[in-house]
């Protein structure tokens, strides 16, 4: 069992830093742990949690900025904008459900270790597109800033979105400054049912290209609506609206009757749309089990195409995105977990990437949990892992 | 205007005819040039007061030109500066005395559009305006806009993370751009991202977007297409005083409502556009606010009524709505051609480019007030307001050395302002050579080794762009080497489990 450090300050947490560097000691770094059964199982001495480096430390809603340390709850961030009204726009997801633990858990610091985003990452972007600046400690144990507290900033290489997804291999980060946006007033949902996969993709990406401003585009298909609360058995394609009341009903009056002639139409309003999309955003359909679980992410409109090449395969899924995001549930028994057929299926439609997000810590170390590089960018990525972090100090083998 | 530069290689400069005839073979025909009167349109960007010759400019037509034309520098040690359209307004595309100049403007071709997808997949040379034509017969546009849009490519807005009116709303380049494909200077190709969201691994495209011509040659470029607002609005408002317009764009925002674009213009800036294209402004108020409104119609009538209530409340002293799409045009006008008609008012003027938290700029509005008298220069300001970034135009004359310096050193008290008040040297135009000196302003030496490194992971013998963007040139082998601080695990007081 490894042993636990769990600092309080950001200068703590440069000594920890400092001291591995020299002693050569692995540490894998930690906020709640609510995103630890993803990517490869580290193997570290030491666990340098982050739980205790938390707290808000600014909040101006009128500037739309707020700077919190890396381990303060996720949780705690939304209350404290939602109570000014406001939110952070990519709509982080929540990966407790799908490991079976509480929802809420997950820190900020893991926000853009793992680079969040929600439903709405088609119109307003994922973690590495709200991130405003950061200080961190690098694998060399230096510590240092990176971007400001300002949207618009182009002094110097934008590093904050270079530690984006980077699942805490290049520095340790301590404290963060996001951008927020003001929370929608009113949200509607556009439900067609009854859509092949096929139709879908279509009628999404109709929805898409419209000047209709959808926030949120997902197809369940057949069977799968219960598990995200609507008391439906056919397929179910959502659309979401959301803004100023008066627009949103415009909107949906106008979405309604872009679609009408694809399926029949139902409207959600704003509290069953938020108990929608919260089930959208955190994978219900599949939380609580512990079959393998895959996320791809491809072109929207190449989603259909991509199940149509699996349908040979033992699997449950459903698309996010206007059909980019596809998760997909193994439930055969397939060794690979089914990553041949499904990485083969991804470079026939146009290319992408599969992650595995569930699964057994031998299938993780057993096959790659992220889509394999090629070599050039496989080698840049090793260079720029040895720069920061020179002696694999650093949650080695993750990623 | 003066910076250093790092000083030509003899070694190289003395081989400069043999490197053009390998450089022929690789790029033939008129693909390469060499006579100084061919080079003369290449020797600066947008940054005229900087001019420098190159040794040879190269301008590549394919992927594998550019391949071995960079391999061929890497492995001869060559410096090598790459190059858009060079409407760079901070000195990106400055070229060096011993490097190649790579010009990519025969990388013109818009090479797939996808609707379904809402992407578009073109070549670097392209410009920015070109990517909107391609696909505004089915309704959509690209969103970033910058105001040299008709000549900048958008290989060079990947280069320098350009911004524009729109970008309050819809982002900047970084947050529009999906894929890219580009060459090192080892001379591999590396692709990244494509139709698809958020690859897995390093997110290599957020640090290529903004990179500034240090990290590698952009050869293609997937963007986010979006299908054009239903309506679009503007509101004309003026206002006594600074304070007022100021409290106004902080109010907007904080009442939840982000506009399409929130511009900002001060008295001289408004009396020198409006003598130039005479769109109509107040001349009797301190500051004007162009508010533009967009999505649908409903939306809008709706916003423009909650913004003229809030501009109302915030002393407004005149108020226009456009009830026309030539109307809401007109009200751009003066704005777009602001930096043109500050141009007929004085010989020379230098654009400074800090951004601020928006709270500070009535402090800060108030100190260059106070600064002109200080160094006896007159400042035009025009901002956009909606996210605090600020276009100080410092009057001036070159030819009058004494200016000069005090214009220069107008600016730099300016960019110092903006990072003491939790602002940034620069929004939108970059650092590249001009700011470069100043970047201790706002970064430790560690903060800048860290940058450093992401140059070496890209480029471990600094042969692309060198000179900009870093005021110093450390060698990577100096970088990588480790500073161990030898110690014990006591952390008496960390807690440990």
């Amino acid at each position: 069992m490894a042993e636990t450090l769990r600092p309080e300050t950001a200068e703590s947490v440069l000594d920890v830093v400092r001291w591995a560097a020299a002693e050569q000691v692995p540490l894998e770094i930690l906020g709640h742990g609510s995103k630890r059964g993803i990517g490869r199982p580290v193997q570290a001495e030491y666990t340098l949690n982050l739980s205790a480096l938390s707290g808000v430390t600014l909040y101006e809603p009128d500037e739309l900025v707020f700077s919190a340390k890396a381990g303060t709850p996720l949780a705690e961030i939304e209350k404290l904008l939602a109570d000014a009204n406001q939110e952070l726009a990519f709509e982080p997801m929540d990966y407790g459900p799908i490991f079976g633990l509480e929802p809420g858990t997950g820190t900020l610091g893991g926000v853009l270790a793992a680079n969040l985003a929600g439903p709405r990452r088609i119109k307003a972007g994922a973690a590495r597109d709200h991130i405003l600046g950061l200080s961190a400690v690098s694998g060399r144990g230096e510590a240092f800033k990176a971007g400001g507290r300002v949207v618009k900033n182009v002094t110097g290489y934008d590093l904050s979105k270079g530690l984006a997804g980077s699942w805490g291999t290049l520095a340790v980060v301590t404290d963060l400054t996001f951008k927020v946006l003001p929370r929608p007033e009113r949200i509607a949902t556009v439900l067609v049912l009854g859509l092949s996969d096929e139709a879908a993709c279509a009628a999404m990406a109709e929805a898409m290209g419209s000047s209709h401003e959808v926030s949120g585009a997902a197809h369940l298909p057949k069977g799968m609506a219960r598990s995200c609360g609507l008391a439906v058995e056919s397929s179910v394609t959502a659309l979401r609206l959301e803004g100023f009341p008066s627009s949103v009903s415009y909107r949906s009056e106008a979405l309604n009757g872009m679609m009408r002639d694809r399926g029949a139409v139902e409207i959600l309003d704003m509290p069953q749309s938020e108990n929608f999309w919260r089930a959208i955003r955190d994978c219900l359909p599949f939380a609580g089990r512990s079959d393998p679980l895959w996320r791809v992410s491809i072109a929207p409109r190449a989603g259909a195409a991509l199940m149509a090449r699996l349908a040979n395969e033992p699997l449950n899924y459903f698309f996010d995105w206007a059909g980019g995001r596809v998760w997909i549930e193994v439930t055969g028994s397939a060794e690979d977990a089914a990553e041949g057929a499904i990485r083969r299926a991804i470079r026939a439609v146009g290319g992408g990437h599969a992650t595995l997000i569930r699964g057994s810590a031998a299938l993780r170390t057993g096959l790659s949990p992220f889509e394999p590089q090629p070599a050039p960018l496989a080698a840049l990525s090793r260079r720029l892992k040895e720069n920061f972090d020179p002696q694999g100090i650093l949650n080695p083998g993750r990623i | 205007m003066s910076v250093a530069m790092p000083g030509p290689k003899a070694e190289i400069l003395a081989r400069r005819g043999e490197i053009a005839k390998a450089l022929s073979a690789i790029v033939p025909g008129e693909g390469v040039i060499t006579d100084p009167d061919g080079m003369r349109p290449f020797e600066t960007d947008g940054l005229t007061a900087y001019r420098q010759l190159p040794m040879i400019v190269v301008l590549p037509e394919t992927v594998e030109q550019v391949q071995r034309v960079l391999r061929y520098c890497y492995d001869n040690e060559i410096r090598v500066v790459p190059r858009g359209s060079g409407t760079s307004l901070s000195g990106g595309a400055l070229p060096l005395a011993d490097g190649v100049l790579l010009v990519m403007s025969r990388f013109n071709k818009v090479l797939e559009v996808d609707f379904e997808n809402r992407a578009t997949v073109v070549q670097p040379g392209v410009t920015n305006l070109a990517v909107t034509r391609a696909v505004e017969h089915r309704g959509f546009y690209y969103a970033p806009d910058p105001s040299s849009q008709i000549a900048c490519s958008i290989g060079g807005n990947v280069a320098e993370n350009s911004g524009g009116v729109h970008c309050l709303k819809y982002g900047l380049t970084t947050n529009n751009v999906l894929g890219l494909e580009m060459v090192l200077i080892t001379g591999e190709v590396i692709r990244l991202g494509g139709k698809h969201l958020d690859s897995e691994g390093y997110d290599f495209l957020g640090l290529m977007t903004g990179s500034e011509g240090l990290l590698g040659v952009v050869t293609e470029v997937t963007v986010r297409i979006l299908r054009s607002p239903e309506t679009a609005r503007a509101l004309l408002v003026g206002f006594p005083t600074n304070e007022d317009a100021g409290r106004c764009v902080g109010d907007i925002i904080g009442a939840g409502i982000i506009p399409g674009g929130m511009e900002m213009m001060d008295s001289l800036a408004i009396q020198a556009a409006e003598d130039f294209v005479h769109a109509g402004y107040p001349l009797d108020v301190e500051a004007l606010l162009i508010v533009e409104l967009d999505g649908p119609g409903e939306e809008v009538h709706e916003l423009i009524e909650r913004v003229e209530a809030i501009a109302r409340d915030n002393n407004a002293a005149n108020i226009r709505v456009s009830q026309s799409e030539e109307e809401r045009a007109n009200f751009w006008a003066g704005r777009k051609a602001a930096f043109p008609a500050v141009g007929r008012i004085s010989p020379d003027y230098y654009c400074m480019d800090g951004t601020i938290p928006r709270k500070a700029l009535p402090k800060v509005l108030h100190r260059m007030k106070e600064m002109e008298t200080e160094f006896d220069l007159r400042v035009a300001n025009v901002f956009h307001a909606g996210d605090g970034n600020l276009h100080p135009l410092i009057l001036y004359d070159a030819n009058d050395t004494d200016q000069l310096e005090r214009a220069e050193a107008f600016g730099s008290a300016i960019l110092k302002l903006c990072v003491e008040v939790g602002g940034v040297l620069t929004g939108e135009h970059g650092v590249g050579v001009e700011k470069r000196d100043l970047m201790g302003e706002m970064f430790s030496e560690d903060d800048l080794a860290q940058q450093e490194r992401v140059k070496c992971a890209f480029d471990a013998r600094q042969l692309l762009n060198p000179g900009k963007v870093f005021p110093e040139l450390h060698q990577c082998a100096e970088l990588s080497r480790m500073h161990v601080h030898k110690g014990q695990l006591p952390f008496p007081d960390i807690p440990r489990f």
